[in-house]
């Protein structure tokens, strides 16, 4: 009954979004409004016409038309091959992201100097802006890759989405690895349970509830730092080479870009779907602290 | 003689046992200079005025904490040791069951804990499941049960290992005036079953009247035991005894101690 409630809304946003953009196109001027003078001229509201803003039915229509003319695939299916690259490439970068995390965490809920010692720099590593890093690690595969080493180029599109997969997941599971009352830690101790044992039995099964969010965080980061890499390293395959590449055609085909955005929402949601699949097998682990 | 030696030895000794918190504000001084012998298979209560120390000193028995000055020993050995052995069950007011365990798995947890085969475990959790008459809802998690029930899943948990000496912390401080009864009486038919010596906690004089050989009287600052009075009622615990005259007379008796106690109860808290 909640789900179908949730879904409902959910389809109710959308609806409304899509009569929004209908209905700015329909009312809103076409050159936008601009204000003041030549040269130094301010767009305050967007412009309309069809180059800038097509149609729902048109970006549909594209969508099934071939991606480059001639009989080349529809564009649909394009942009769905894309995106699962893109997808694969990000579900390492979140496997990657989780496995650092998760041993960072657990190094900073064993000792306090190495909270002290991590902890800032976990904070600080979120502000260095991707667009930066990028090139730095795909420089660094090079390099290894010349050197002998095995670096394809995905792979550092795969180490920059776990960049930004791996902290919700450190923070997360930090929080969680503590959260077990006293009263559990005492009797841990009582059955004089070691580190490892008090590790599996008490603190991973009651860090889930925290784990969770923080999973979903991650996947949505992976995503989102596997489109930017994509773009900021020349990555050819995935969903955000090919959003860059048709966007670059928009004032001859101003609806086809919308296809690989299109495409980069459903990746998103799928991989916040994926984790929410995964959150399904440990819902014994969610249950509400007994009531006394 | 191996069978004679440990029938001689005591469940828990104490003796001149202190504990000093290093607090903020200054050191706290939680115990001084407790002697306590409790034999094994003996019931012991400890009542007084809050933050007298009675957790203070289940949790240096329970090796939680460390005794600061003293001796203390739990079964001829170190509290430590004890410890390590398995030597001891626990229970706190809280049932602190593991709520993505179902009551079957959360009493199984310490036999798991110490690899016990899985055959085994299974046939003593449904024994103790019995024991503590909750066969039926082995299946069940935690939140699915009441006060009680889950307080009952905790002294089945303690048992589990099969402790000759039970240590409590209020365990039935949480629950209502029935079920604190009926709960009573299952401890007594289950220590009296398991041939357990019980260290308890409370801070009701009819629960420690009822349930005890001895009740360990306290008073704080400094924490310390002020007096130890006698229950000659040995094999006669059940509802009729909360009725008699006797019984009466025991929680006078431990009441007058209580107050007697160098200690204005309107000063407490
Ligand atoms: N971890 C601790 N750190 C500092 N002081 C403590 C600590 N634990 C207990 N104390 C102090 O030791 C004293 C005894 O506390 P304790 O919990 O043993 O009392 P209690 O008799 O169990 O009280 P209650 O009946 O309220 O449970 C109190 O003054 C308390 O403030
Ligand atoms: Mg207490």
């Amino acid at each position: 009954m909640r789900r179908w409630r949730a879904a409902g809304w959910g389809a109710v946003g959308i609806l409304v979004l899509a009569a929004a953009w209908e209905l700015y196109k329909l009312l809103g001027p076409a050159q936008g409004l601009v204000v003041g003078a030549e040269g130094s001229e301010l767009l305050l509201l967007p412009r309309t016409h069809d180059r800038a803003m097509p149609h729902l039915w048109e970006m549909g229509a594209r969508l099934l038309a071939p991606t480059s003319g001639g009989d080349t695939p529809p564009l649909i299916v394009t942009v769905a091959g894309a995106a699962v690259t893109t997808l694969g490439t990000a579900a390492v970068g979140w496997l990657l992201g989780v496995l650092v995390g998760g041993l960072l965490a657990m190094l900073m809920q064993r000792s306090r100097l190495a909270e002290l010692g991590l902890l800032p720099w976990i904070v600080v590593s979120q502000t260095v802006p991707l667009i930066a890093f990028a090139p730095v690690v795909n420089s660094i595969g090079t390099q290894l890759e010349r050197g002998g080493g095995v670096w394809p180029q995905w792979f550092s599109v795969a180490v920059i989405a776990s960049y930004l997969a791996f902290f919700p997941v450190a923070i997360g599971l930090l929080q969680g690895l503590r959260s077990p009352d006293a009263i559990h830690r005492d009797l841990m101790r009582s059955y004089a349970a070691g580190y490892w044992q008090t590790l599996i039995r008490l603190r991973l099964p009651a860090a889930v509830p925290h784990l969770l969010p923080a999973l979903r965080l991650a996947a949505a980061n992976a995503v989102l730092g596997a489109v930017v890499a994509e773009v900021s390293i020349g990555l050819r395959g995935g969903i955000g080479r090919m959003l860059i590449q048709l966007a670059g055609q928009a004032s001859s085909d101003p609806a086809a870009p919308w296809g690989p955005t299109f495409g980069a929402i459903a990746l998103g949601l799928v991989a916040a779907g994926s984790v929410a699949l995964m959150a399904l097998g440990l819902r014994n682990y969610r249950r509400g602290e007994e009531t006394a | 003689m191996e069978h004679g030696r440990a029938d001689a030895v005591h469940a828990v000794e104490a003796s001149g046992v202190g504990k000093v918190f290093a607090g903020r504000s200054g050191e706290v001084v939680a115990l001084t200079d407790v002697d306590l012998t409790v034999r094994a298979g003996e019931f012991v209560s400890l009542i007084g005025p809050s933050g007298c120390g009675k957790s203070t000193l289940l949790r240096l028995i329970a090796d939680l904490d460390g005794a600061s000055s003293g001796a203390l020993t739990v079964f001829g050995k170190p509290a430590h040791q004890a410890r390590l052995d398995q030597d001891y069950g626990i229970a706190f007011q809280q049932a602190g069951l593991l709520p993505w365990r179902t009551v079957a798995e959360n009493i199984a947890l310490p036999l798991e804990l110490h690899r016990v085969g899985k055959e085994q475990r299974r046939a003593r959790v449904a024994e103790l499941a019995e024991l503590v008459h909750l066969g039926d809802f082995v299946d069940r998690h935690p939140d699915q049960l009441s006060g009680g029930m889950q307080q009952r899943v905790a002294i089945a948990r303690a048992l589990a290992a099969s402790p000759k000496l039970l240590l409590m912390d209020e365990p039935f401080g949480a629950l209502d005036e029935m079920t604190r009864e009926y709960l009573q009486s299952e401890l007594t038919r289950i220590a009296a079953e398991t041939g357990a010596a019980v260290v308890f906690v409370t801070h009701s004089i009819p629960e420690a009247v009822f349930l005890s050989d001895r009740v360990v009287v306290m008073s704080p600052r400094p924490g310390r035991i002020t007096d130890i009075v006698e229950m000659p009622f040995a094999g006669e615990r059940d509802e009729a005894l909360r009725e008699s005259p006797a019984y009466f007379e025991r929680v006078t008796a431990v009441r007058e101690a209580l107050h007697g106690a160098p200690v204005e109860r309107a000063n407490e808290r």
